[in-house]
């Protein structure tokens, strides 16, 4: 194409016409599509959980909890230091570290305790992803988008519960293909995954998986909801949270 | 001026082509790590940032350094380090090229980095270490590069670069301070809590800094025919020993914060780093290390006569090196992760590809150095600048020996 004044001026209207359309395209992009609700979903103000751990204290209990969890939420299954976990069972001092004392109950310390994402209500982790792939929904979850993660790992330095595990690998290498659940996303390497309360579960009306097969030792309900299950758990019963210290209010709370 | 760099000896297309076999290599194992994950690294569940992280948190440092050259000149008038500067400001690039090379090997999705740019966090710090860094490299590059044209051509430096030598002066310790805040902003990860950290990273930065910059330019003197003016160098060696001086004081505060308040969470990672813990000692010896070479360099610094001896020098520059090396490069990446969120210690140690993919990213900054200070070298020779004399001495030196050497050469 020869270099004319006439090529030129076309080419400027046409770039011209690109800068005045972007933005529009831009915005029309922008994540705001409209969002058609489930009827049948359920919502709150403040997602929390109370773990009876009176009730659900071995590993063995905990652990079917964790497999019900991992296979709805392909959750790969890795041994070792590169494990990819959302709901798993520790004991008392590595559960609550800063709370331990030499001469408690046998029984309180020998117990198991169900650990998982505390989705808190001043969360480290959304503080610091410079991506906004983790975030805090309206209804306190601590979600995340697999998609714009950059598997920077930032939020597992800030996460004062260990909650977050990475993909170190391909995780379908620990996933039976044969048993994917195909209603939920499996993740790509080089992301970072947690528990999500079940967020896809609560869109449509059921509650969490763990709470659900816990045979009412876990209890979910609206912490800002004064006649929730949670608010009357927690009136009745004396229950902590692990690391208060950190100031990061987490929606975990334990009856001990 | 780009064509300075590509006219040189042998030796010099030699070490060129010896820094690409380098970065060859360690691109087949970036290739592996690329393609099945960061598995290929010693990074676990628990110790989630590793040798880069750790190399990346250096190498602001290094990258931060040359201020302590630019600053006395602009801020003092400090005369004598006029030649000097631009060794400073090509450093800081090449030191910011390899701080971003050790991010971009670290992420899991490096193809989603400019998720940084395109979904801006302004409450995240790494947003905001990414807008320094770029920043710092683009404002040496800029006075680094404007400088020296003008220095080529004759001319004073053009008026209108003024502002930004200043704002990079400030801006240089910015980058430290950010990447400190990186870490120290983070709830119970106890090693890095502590509001002297931006501090220690500083002091750390400005004796590790300088120190590696005099060794790069030792050599650069053994390979060309530059020579650093004798009191810039003795000013630059005293900066150092006051800035390790500083950095071992720190050091020392933070100890006693930990043990004499006795909180457990403070003196763990200590205790870990520095006598091991529940059987896990690997890191033990490295630490003594630090701790024996740190003291022995200041010891070899704060002696006159031994700061002064030109042949102990790059032994005391290369142990101050190696000491903050394994304080910052080794034990405080490791020592912030430990103990775990859940008390217990998971152990870290890089692997051979983590290494290589690190060779790599050390050989593109060594290229970059190699390529820029052979343009500044060239460009100073060209003006007859800081050259070396018979005797030893720089012609900005005003020695006897200069005077001599002008004698000869008229008669």
């Amino acid at each position: 194409m020869k270099n004319n004044r006439r090529n030129f001026i076309k080419l400027a209207g046409i770039a011209a016409a690109g800068l005045a359309l972007a933005p529009k395209a831009m915005a029309s992009s922008g994540g705001h599509s409209p969002v058609k609700k489930n009827p049948a979903g359920i919502d709150a103000k403040r997602w929390a959980m109370v773990i009876d751990t009176t009730r659900l204290n071995t590993k063995e209990d905990i652990a079917k909890l964790a497999d019900i969890c991992h296979a709805i939420h392909n959750v790969p299954h890795i041994e070792g230091k590169r494990e990819v976990k959302w709901l798993w069972s520790a004991p008392y001092g590595q559960a609550f570290p800063e709370q331990e004392n030499p001469h408690m109950s046998d029984e309180v310390h020998h117990r198991e305790y169900a650990l998982l994402c505390n989705h808190c209500e001043n969360p480290p982790c959304v503080r610091v992803c410079p991506t906004k792939a983790t975030y805090k929904r309206a209804d306190g979850i601590v979600a995340m988008d697999y998609h714009r993660c950059i598997g920077c790992r930032y939020c597992m330095a800030g996460c004062p519960y260990g909650s977050r595990s990475f993909n170190w690998g391909e995780p379908r290498e620990g996933l039976d293909l044969a048993k994917l659940n195909p209603e939920f996303p499996t993740r790509m390497r080089g992301v970072v995954e947690k528990c999500n309360f079940c967020v896809e579960r609560l869109a449509v009306g059921k509650l969490p998986a763990c709470v659900e097969a816990s045979e009412g030792a876990i209890v979910f309900g609206d912490l800002s909801d004064p006649d929730s299950d949670v608010r009357k758990v927690l009136r009745e019963r004396f229950t902590i949270r692990r690391k208060p210290t950190a100031g990061t209010e987490p929606g975990v709370y334990y009856i001990i | 001026m780009l064509e300075i760099a590509l006219k040189g000896s042998k030796r010099y297309y030699g070490w060129i082509a010896f820094l690409l076999v380098l970065i060859g290599i360690g691109s087949m194992a970036y290739l592996n790590q690329i393609m099945v994950g960061l598995k290929t690294t010693g990074m676990n569940r628990d110790v989630s940032w590793g040798f880069y992280i750790a190399q990346f948190t250096y190498l602001v440092g290094l990258a931060a350094s040359g201020v302590m050259i630019v600053l006395p000149r602009y801020f003092h008038n400090y005369k004598k380090n006029t030649h000097l500067v631009i060794f400073g400001e090509f450093m800081a690039i090449a030191a910011c090229i390899m701080c971003v090379l050790f991010i971009a090997v670290d992420v899991g999705q490096p193809t989603r980095m400019m998720n940084v740019i395109l979904h801006a966090t302004p409450n995240s710090i790494l947003f905001w270490d990414m807008i320094v860094l770029c920043g710092y490299l683009g404002l040496n590059l800029l006075v680094g590069w404007t400088c020296l044209e003008a220095d080529r051509q004759r001319l004073p430096h053009p008026k209108w670069l003024k502002p930004f030598i200043y704002t990079s002066i400030i801006w240089a310790f910015s980058i430290h301070t950010v990447t400190a805040f990186l870490y120290q902003g983070l709830p119970g990860r106890h090693y890095w809590l502590t509001a002297i950290l931006a501090a220690r990273f500083l002091a750390s930065a400005f004796c590790a800094g300088p120190a590696i910059l005099l060794l790069v330019l030792k050599i650069t003197e053994k390979v060309t025919t530059f020579q650093m003016p004798r009191d810039a160098v003795r000013t630059l060696v005293k900066i150092i020993m006051y800035a390790m001086c500083i950095n071992m004081f720190f050091f020392m505060l933070e100890v006693f914060t930990s043990f004499y308040s006795n909180l457990p969470g403070h003196m763990h990672p200590i205790v870990f780093l520095f006598a091991g813990a529940h059987g896990h000692s690997e890191l033990v010896p490295y630490m003594w290390t630090f701790i024996g070479f740190a003291f022995l360099s200041i010891t070899l610094l704060v002696t006159p006569k031994l700061r002064e001896n030109q042949k102990l020098l790059p032994w005391t520059l290369a142990i101050l090196v190696i000491a903050t090396w394994l304080d910052k490069g080794l034990g405080l990446v490791i020592g912030g992760f430990t103990p775990t969120p859940f008390n217990t210690i998971t152990p870290y140690w890089p692997t051979g590809k983590e290494l290589l993919v690190s060779m790599m990213v050390y050989a593109i900054g060594a290229l970059v150095v190699t390529v820029l200070f052979k343009i500044a070298t060239g460009v100073k020779e060209e003006m007859e600048q800081s050259q070396s004399l018979p005797c030893g001495c720089s012609t900005e030196d005003f020695c006897d020996c200069a005077a001599k050497a002008e004698a000869e050469a008229e008669a």
